[in-house]
């Protein structure tokens, strides 16, 4: 390998170093902005030098973003940023690689490619904007946009059964699953720092508000008069508990979790399902997930966070066993292997 | 080993047909036949007849499988026309070969399967044994089985296995019929089951019975002889297209230093390229076998731009699949090769009979105006040098390129004169030097006008790639209608320069023959097979075959215009010769095309090119 890749941790890297000299053509407003400060504000602090990220995206507004950072980056086509990141892994299972989608590109044109990714386990960081709408192409509807909701293509409201990115993910048998909000940086850059730390495919969820398409679409989630009761932090080994005085609280009651309040028919904190990220069996984490207003909170934080083999370790393994055994170690040598004749 | 009973006919060339119900093992006799043919220094070429459905049943027309060889004494170009031997192990088989072997072949066959059950399941009203209508041919019908039931009868095993060898009996029979020598398909067997001694033993007795069966019984009143082939010196081997096109890239990535990325999706008849390269990871391959067609060309994409020498392997509907991703090395100025292993189209269409249908695809099968380099294999053994020089083509000048071969290439094998890697040409990708302070994305070569290529990693080079325009030299996105106009003419010139980095077109023949013969990729072989021996003839013809597609050699206007008459044959409604229509309008071309999934015969080709000579 030619890339001598600096060790964790010695490089000092601010966030000038990954500004790029490009202009930020997102609409003023866009929730794309807030997400390119806290990546930059990450990017620094993971120890990795600045030659080593690669982003790359696929097609949509929030696919403009490698131009507006410097790195190494490709804008590809729609849909395929998923099999573009997982040939830049391969290639070099060394660089930090970060995928950059929207809710049409990774769910509706590159479907297949999301969660093959995903079952596979390669390692990258997959930021998954979602605005649920095309923006774009001027608001049609996607792949999560709300039932009945009325677009650019759906004049009469949508009758499509819009996907959960969290229970799809967690469904391909995703190993990490986190959701955040646009809005609130602090808990984005927390986040963001806790996919990169994942070995395999990180997917984060910024539920991303569209100022132009689909304005608010978020807002029973991040206004100021509903947040407190459908915003649910969660924490691994911490209750879930939110409410303006932390009074609420999910049990699971049976097989289906439900929402509670702490004092009311003897439910005291002690019965409140206490987040376990790491659990295996991913029943709770697809409810988790699931759950969506207005009977519940949003779950937001890392939900899912599964030690796994990665496709690419596995990959990197297995070339250098058979390195190791084999007798062919040049191209000669596999020529000039099996059956084959002299002419004198 | 001699025949001691026969008179022994020396020939310049044999066509032989083995063929037999899926389960009679007929792959492996031909192949035993191939290494024995390898031994006895002939050249050769082969081609495996497989049925179309996977476990077709049993007995009947559609479970046959075949595998013919062509051998001789001089170089054999193509696995041959017609048979001189057929051997049929049941009547499903003579019954689907009768229209592949010559008038008086000999036709050896189990006579224990024609009984009634297998007769009327191939579909025959009466024994075609015994009803005369193979009056014209020498039939030599053998209890095959029951033989070969008496071969192994001192030995323990059981009798399917026993069934299983009767392929042994009748390549003892053809070994005899050719003056070979059994011993080294022993040596075979030896090997292969080691831990088998029964199962060594038991096939030596069959293949012997079978030897000296034809010998006691004076089956043949002649038998034949090929002499060795004036091969060059050295070392050779047997080699399919797919794998000597797997093999070619490796040399590739060996030769230039950058690893070999293949992302692909199985596909008939690309598949076995990539089951190939997943057999060498011990070589530094990483072989990946995506979701869909899409990813494999996307992923071989990031893989290139992370400074692997990326390719993706297809067949023409996964060709049809890639188009936009095409597109989008075209625009990043990204190597990548696309391998196209063609089959009879449109949409599904033949999957398993070969076509040159794919080649107005591969030059305009794109949004926009995308050029790529496209060369076309012409030979099975020639696999393995396209796959190299699409490598150092697509490396040194940082453009895709297409490469076509067909599925009568990748399946076909023939003889390989093994190549030293450090002979082969070296490959110099333009590779940007770390902290280079003037590197820019999109700064051109002023020869070959290749841009750098900068890899994650490297210090001092971070920059930004993609589908929409760039601005010339820095590579930022540009939407100024000028800059489009000069990067589409630069990406069409950067092509067009290959020209000075190919060889020319060579002709076959005189100068000013007077019937110029064209063809290009896969026919090469018989082709050749034909106007040589039309010159022999003293025939006044001559042949160019095209291997550099986009862009032709730069002296084809000259040639073209040299002979009075030109007719490009090829195998579909007549691609290359619109090609050469539009390129080249002045020249008057007529045309012969076959499109029946089938390769061109010597004859056909032969009676039209004397018809056009006596016009
Ligand atoms: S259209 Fe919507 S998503 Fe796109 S940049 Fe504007 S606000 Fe952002």
């Amino acid at each position: 390998m030619e890339n001598q890749i600096i060790e964790t941790g010695i490089v000092q890297l601010t966030k000038e170093d990954f500004s790029s000299d490009q202009m930020v053509k997102w609409c003023p407003g866009c929730g794309d902005h807030a997400i390119l400060h806290a990546v930059e504000n990450v990017f620094p602090s993971l120890g990795v030098p600045k030659e080593d990220f690669v982003v790359v995206s696929g097609i949509g507004c929030s696919s403009r973003f490698p131009y507006y950072m410097n790195t190494y980056g490709i804008h590809s086509i729609h849909g395929r940023a998923a099999a573009i990141a997982t040939g830049v892994k391969l290639a070099n299972p060394k660089l930090s690689v970060w995928m950059i989608t929207g809710d049409g590109d990774s769910m509706a044109i590159g479907g297949n490619h999301f969660i093959h990714t995903i079952r596979r386990n390669i390692d990258i960081n997959l930021l998954l904007f979602n605005n649920k709408i095309y923006g774009l192409t001027k608001g049609q509807y996607s792949p999560t946009t709300p039932k009945g909701s009325k677009t650019k293509t759906s004049p009469q409201g949508t009758y499509e059964r819009p996907f959960n990115p969290g229970v799809l993910v967690i469904g391909a048998q995703g190993t990490f699953f986190a959701r955040t909000l646009d809005t609130n940086p602090k808990a984005m850059t927390g986040v963001f720092m806790e996919a990169a730390k994942h070995k395999g495919t990180s997917v984060v969820e910024i539920l991303q508000n569209c100022v132009i398409f689909a304005n608010k679409t978020h807002d029973l989630i991040t206004s100021r008069e509903t947040r407190d009761d459908y915003q649910l932090f969660i924490e691994h080994g911490k209750p879930l508990i939110f409410g303006k005085d932390r009074k609420k609280g999910i049990v699971l009651n049976g097989t289906k979790l439900e929402v509670v309040t702490i004092g009311e028919n003897g439910i005291t904190e002690n019965d409140i399902l206490v987040h376990d990220q790491y659990e295996k069996d991913s029943g709770v984490h697809t409810m988790m997930a699931a759950m969506m207003p207005p009977e519940f909170p949003v779950a937001l934080g890392v939900i899912r966070s599964v030690p796994t083999e990665t496709f690419d370790q596995a990959m990197m393994a297995s070339i250098e066993t058979e390195k190791a055994n084999s007798n062919i170690k040049t191209v000669d040598d596999l020529l000039n292997s099996g059956a084959t004749w002299e002419i004198k | 080993m001699t025949s001691k009973n026969s008179k022994v006919v020396e020939l310049e060339q044999v066509v032989i047909r083995f063929a037999g119900d899926s389960g009679d093992g007929m792959q492996l006799t031909g192949s035993l036949f191939s290494d024995s043919t390898a031994f006895a220094g002939n050249d050769f070429a082969t081609f495996p007849d497989y049925p179309s459905e996977i476990r077709a049943p049993q007995g009947t027309v559609s479970g046959v499988s075949g595998f013919q060889i062509h051998f001789g004494q001089k170089t054999v170009y193509t696995s041959g026309d017609l048979a001189d031997v057929l051997v049929a192990m049941n009547p499903a088989s003579l019954k689907a070969n009768m229209r592949w072997i010559k008038k008086g072949a000999i036709i050896i066959v189990d006579g224990d399967a024609f009984i009634e059950k297998g007769i009327d399941k191939a579909g025959y009203a009466t024994d075609p044994t015994t009803d005369g209508s193979l009056s014209g041919y020498k039939l030599i019908k053998s209890p095959i089985s029951t033989l070969t039931r008496e071969a192994v009868k001192h030995l323990d095993i059981d009798m399917k296995s026993t069934m299983k060898s009767k392929n042994m009996f009748a390549l003892g029979i053809v070994m005899y019929l050719f003056n070979r020598d059994p011993e080294h398909v022993n040596a075979y067997f030896e090997k292969k089951f080691k831990a088998n001694p029964i199962v060594i033993e038991s096939n030596k007795a069959v293949l012997a019975a079978g030897f000296n069966y034809a010998d006691t019984i004076e089956l043949f009143a002649t038998t034949y002889k090929v002499e060795p082939a004036p091969l060059e010196k050295g070392h050779y081997r047997n080699i399919t297209g797919n794998v000597a096109t797997a093999w070619g890239f490796i040399a590739a990535s060996e030769r230039s230093g950058r690893p070999l990325f293949l992302g692909s999706y199985p596909i008939t008849p690309a598949t076995e390229i990539l089951q190939e390269l997943t057999y060498h990871k011990n070589l530094n391959v990483k072989a990946f076998q995506a979701e869909d067609e899409i990813a494999g060309i996307v992923s071989a994409i990031g893989a290139s731009y992370t400074g692997a020498m990326a390719i993706t392997t297809t067949s023409g509907p996964g060709l049809s699949l890639k188009s936009e991703a095409i597109g989008l090395a075209v625009m990043t100025e990204l190597p990548l090769v696309i391998v196209d292993v063609q089959r009879g189209g449109p949409s599904t269409g033949l999957p398993t009979k070969s076509e040159q249908s794919d080649l107005m695809q591969a030059l305009f099968g794109r949004n926009g105006e995308a050029p790529v380099i496209i060369l076309a294999a012409k030979s099975s053994a020639d696999c393995f040098y396209s796959a190299y020089e699409a490598s150092k083509l697509s490396l040194e000048h940082m453009t895709p390129v297409i490469l076509l071969t067909d599925g009568s290439l990748a399946n076909g094998s023939e003889v390989f004169k093994i190549p030293r890697v450090a002979d082969l040409p070296s490959i110099q990708p333009p590779m940007a030097q770390a902290n280079d302070a003037n590197y820019k994305p999109y700064k051109r070569d002023a020869e070959s006008l290749a841009r750098q290529w900068a890899i994650p990693g490297t210090e001092g080079l971070r920059h930004r790639v993609g589908g929409l325009e760039k601005e010339d030299g820095s590579g930022n996105v540009s939407h100024d209608p000028l800059n489009h106009e000069r990067m589409t003419i630069l990406r069409e010139e950067k092509v067009q320069r290959v020209a000075n980095y190919i060889p020319e077109q060579e002709v076959f023949g005189s100068d000013d023959a007077d019937l110029l013969v064209v063809s290009w990729g896969g026919t090469y072989g018989v082709m050749i097979t034909v106007v040589e021996k039309m010159q022999e003839q003293g025939k006044s013809v001559a042949l160019a075959h095209f291997k550099h597609i986009m862009p032709l050699p730069k002296n084809t206007e000259e040639l073209l215009g040299r002979h009075k008459k030109i007719i490009v044959c090829e195998i579909n409604n007549g691609q290359f010769v619109k090609y050469l229509r539009m390129n080249f309008p002045q020249f008057k071309y007529q045309q012969y095309n076959k499109i029946q999934g089938l390769p061109f015969m010597v004859a056909e080709l032969e009676a039209k090119f004397n018809e056009l000579l006596n016009q």
